[in-house]
């Protein structure tokens, strides 16, 4: 298989341009003829649903959850990033281009990331228009802030609920787009199987999550705007119904996975407080433009913070990043965070967490300053901790958040199955190894409202689409396929919940895959995701049956499938023998602990083909060019 | 590390197979949780031992488990989202229950929001109102600059207040007539307080109105039972100006 990004040719400044104009496009009367599949309602989901209902495409929109306004995007906190300048602090499009590339420590294509740069712009203007209550000035201007690792403030934010408040503005744009019966909305669908015609997709089997029906939707493409994996960790800070099944029934089917191994740990978490717990609650990096993170100077320091001197605290990340101080990119953060309780100066009950204190910042802008800027955050993790951090530092640690890796898609975001496109956190494209703060959102709706309308118009026009209906034998074989899966695990009846395997996966790839990872473990991690898998298919009890509302048996299968992408998240870590961004290999570090890249060997995206169940994945490079910025060794120091 | 005492609970849950099935309390027992374990992590720890001994596990919603998707709901020993203002369930520790308390656990109940399976309910209801006129007419593409409009800083607060709203419906299952007004004013005073929403100002508070009577949600006679128990703190200052902007537009506008 050649991998073909389909990257134009031509200055990085003009390839979208170049590209939007030599597209081919569809003729407005077409547009109608033509059923568009779209897969998860986040950001991407929900804005390519409305734009494309806009041009007069027929739509079909699935979710699992009971309303489309319930997907995680929901839950970004701190803001969306823009290249508007409106502070005049020196920001443009070449330098949000330019940090992004860097951020994602020169793993992602110049190209991907140029336009995203260049497209952000309309989304600020696109979400205002839509009456998206952005923070603003006194003078009634937005308002920008600086944000994790950038020197500008180009980063846009609604109070510590960005995330919420621009996907109710994308859901407000669907919901309109609904009441004029240009879209169907398919609440509590969870699609199990992607339908592969004559080599291309047209449609999708899922299984009613209410009636436990099995149903099949035909169409001429299909989107994936499916989120990340982040839950293969089992805790994390992404929602419990969050999954990979989607993107990896797609993988099985011969859409390649690229970079799976790049997850980001994200710095400022709410610590784990038991075994009981069921997610990790992400607090937004903006906490750390005000907030100061440091730990005792001596090891084992159980005094509680307030007794603890200025001279005997260490404030580490200001200390060995004096330009960036305590807004160093999440990785390094979380980094440092975890060698500070490797050396035995973690703080808390557990010693699992380090301070971010507020006591400064409450000085020198006054309590009502700090609760406007961060009130929500500071009422979440009063509930969640029973302490109150207007009195007591916070205590943070890292907790995994978001998934740099996903389905390889080309310049048009399509896969390497044609018809099947993949968009947002879903798709591989434009982090590289580490995705910076308010770029997450940034992405999601980029893909969806300004680069979607337009690529699935050049895929559509030309292409040759015959009509299809559900009868065809390729959907019965997948609702068959879906069917029998669901009778298998619930045949089982053994003796152990999905929840207990999930958890037990979880333990493997956190100490074996997570913020630091080195060969020993990962083969370790190779031998035992294999063998937990095993017992999965022997040893897993789901309960009731398959045409009902069964919770258990959906996280059943969402289980099944961690437990095949995680074997191939490890493998793709043992493979590549640098560190780069989110993935630190302890054997490839700099003297001052640092990512070390091998930009000879390693300067590709790594795309995996699945070969069959029982066969190892093939492993194909798509090699990366730097044109415009020039590889260098990321330091922040 | 310091373990925080466990404690024991008798829960009494509302199960119901599906709408068609009239629905019963059932008796469960909740041991060794931890006080800072959350609601829905000792409902999970129960469903756990369900599927062990092979027993149907209660059905719940729950998603983001930090308070911002609306997901998660129940009506905890008699109001919705349980004790504790501004909590959703998710965010509900169990440190509020007294160690060997009785926890009552109901779905949301309102016409309007069909049972599905135990505590799960169809509130599909909210988005339909919200596709009848909750929203601002732009298309991609067309927007001006963001700066075009200028937008003093408490107006956006304020819009800001009101958007907050996670549509859990917990305001309807707390109304003694389930009423939506309280969700609907959210967005139909976000909406009318930015420059954004003013061209379609009026129509959208009329259809908006009508949709939430045709749901078959009752109407507001400002009990306040909805502010009281909004994980968001929405306030009822809202429903007032959506009365106005009812006025507004019945008496003073075109539409």
């Amino acid at each position: 298989m050649k991998l073909d990004s389909k990257i134009p040719s031509g200055p990085v400044q003009q390839k979208w341009d170049k590209h939007r104009f030599e597209t081919k496009l569809v003729n407005p009367a077409n547009k109608r003829k033509y059923e568009i599949l779209v897969v998860g309602t986040g950001l991407a989901g929900s804005s390519a649903a409305a734009a494309l209902a806009e041009l007069g495409y027929h739509v079909k929109v699935f979710c699992i959850q009971d309303s489309p306004r319930r997907a995680h995007s929901i839950a970004a906190q701190g803001g969306i990033n823009a290249a508007k300048n409106y502070p005049n602090d020196g920001d443009s499009i070449y330098r949000l281009f330019y940090d992004t590339v860097k951020g994602g420590d020169f793993r992602a294509r110049e190209a991907n990331v140029y336009r995203l740069a260049q497209v952000a712009n309309n989304i600020i203007d696109q979400c205002v228009a839509q009456g998206v209550p952005f923070a603003r000035e006194y003078g009634g201007t937005l308002a920008n802030r600086s944000f994790g690792g950038a020197q500008v403030s180009r980063t846009f934010y609604a109070r510590g609920q960005t995330g919420q408040q621009l996907l109710l503005g994308a859901y407000s744009s669907l919901m309109r787009q609904v009441g004029k019966g240009s879209v169907k909305m398919f609440p509590r669908r969870e699609m199990l199987e992607l339908v592969v015609v004559d080599g291309a997709a047209r449609g999708i089997v899922c299984r009613n999550l209410v009636t436990g029906d099995v149903e099949s939707y035909s169409g001429h493409a299909v989107l994936l705007c499916t989120g990340g994996y982040g839950q293969v960790f089992y805790l994390s800070t992404n929602a419990i119904a969050s999954n990979c099944s989607a993107a990896w029934r797609a993988h099985k089917h011969g859409a390649l996975f690229a970079n799976p191994c790049y997850t980001q740990i994200h710095p400022t978490c709410i610590p784990v407080s038991g075994d009981y717990q069921s997610k990790l609650t992400l607090m937004s990096e903006s906490l750390r433009n005000d907030g100061r993170v440091w730990v005792p100077k001596k090891k084992g320091d159980s005094r509680s913070p307030d007794t603890i001197p200025e001279e005997e605290r260490d404030y580490f990340l200001e200390r060995k990043y004096p330009s960036f101080g305590n807004l160093v990119p999440r990785d390094v953060a979380s980094r440092n965070a975890k060698q500070m309780i490797d050396e035995g100066r973690g703080v808390g009950d557990t010693g699992l967490s380090v301070y971010l204190d507020f006591g400064d910042a409450i000085k020198r802008l006054g309590e009502s300053v700090v609760r406007e800027k961060y009130g929500n955050l500071f009422d979440m993790y009063h509930h969640i901790t029973d302490e109150n951090p207007y009195k007591v530092p916070m205590r943070i640690y890292p907790a995994v958040h978001y998934t740099m890796g996903g389905l390889w898609v080309d310049y048009n975001l399509m896969t390497t199955i044609p018809g099947l496109f993949c968009l947002g956190e879903a798709n591989f494209s434009d982090h590289g190894a580490n995705r910076l703060g308010a770029s997450a959102l940034m992405q999601g709706l980029a893909d969806g409202y300004f680069i979607i309308p337009y690529t699935l118009g050049g895929y559509l026009a030309s292409s040759k689409l015959p009509k299809i209906d559900l009868g065809h034998a390729q959907f019965k074989a997948m609702e068959t396929a879906v069917a029998k899966r669901a009778q298998e695990l619930l045949s089982i009846k053994g003796k152990r919940t999905p929840g207990d395997f999930h958890r037990a996966l979880g333990h493997i790839m956190w100490d074996k895959v997570g913020m630091a990872r080195n060969k020993k473990g990962l083969e370790e991690a190779l031998r035992e995701i294999p063998k937990l898998r095993e017992e999965f298919w022997k040893d897993v009890n789901v309960t009731g049956a398959g045409r009902e509302l069964n919770q258990t048996l959906e996280r059943a299968g969402r289980v099944a499938d961690f437990l095949e992408l995680g074997e191939l998240m490890a493998r793709d870590a043992l493979h590549r023998e640098e560190s780069c961004g989110g993935h630190l290999r302890e054997e490839h570090q700099t003297p001052d602990g640092e990512a070390k890249r091998d930009d000879a060997n390693f300067a590709y995206v790594a795309a995996w083909e699945h070969k069959g169940d029982d066969a190892a994945h093939a492993l194909h490079k798509e090699p990366l060019a730097f044109e415009e910025v020039h590889l260098t060794q990321r330091s922040y120091a | 590390m310091t373990e925080k005492a466990k404690r024991n609970y008798t829960l009494k849950v509302w199960r119901q197979k599906d709408a068609h099935d009239a629905g019963r309390m059932a008796e469960y027992r909740a041991e060794g949780i931890s006080p800072d374990a959350s609601f829905l992590e000792m409902l999970d720890i129960v469903n756990e031992q369900l599927v062990r001994k092979g027993e149907d596990p209660i059905a719940f919603d729950s998603d983001c488990r930090e308070g911002i998707c609306g997901m998660c709901s129940c009506v905890i020993d008699g109001r919705a989202h349980g004790p504790g203002a501004a909590t959703a369930t998710c965010q509900l520790h169990m440190r509020a229950f007294e160690d060997g308390a009785t926890i009552v656990v109901e779905p949301f109940r309102a016409r309007a929001f069909p049972p599905v399976k135990d505590l799960v309910v169809d509130r599909s209801a909210f988005d339909r109102i919200i596709a009848s006129g909750g929203f601002v007419s732009v298309n991609v593409g067309s927007a001006p600059d963001g700066n075009t409009h200028l937008v003093p800083h408490p107006v956006a607060e304020k819009a800001m207040d009101a958007a907050a709203c996670i549509g859990c419906g917990a305001c309807v299952a707390a109304c003694p007539n389930a009423s939506a007004m309280l969700f609907v004013a959210a967005k139909i005073s976000q909406l009318s307080l930015l420059p954004q929403g003013q061209p379609e100002r009026a129509a959208r508070a009329l259809n908006m109105l009508k949709r939430m009577e045709d749901e078959d949600f009752g109407n507001c006679s400002n009990h306040g039972e909805c502010e009281a128990v909004c994980p968001k703190e929405i306030k009822l200052s809202n429903i007032a100006r959506t009365n106005r902007e009812f006025i507004r537009a019945s008496v003073c506008s075109d539409e």
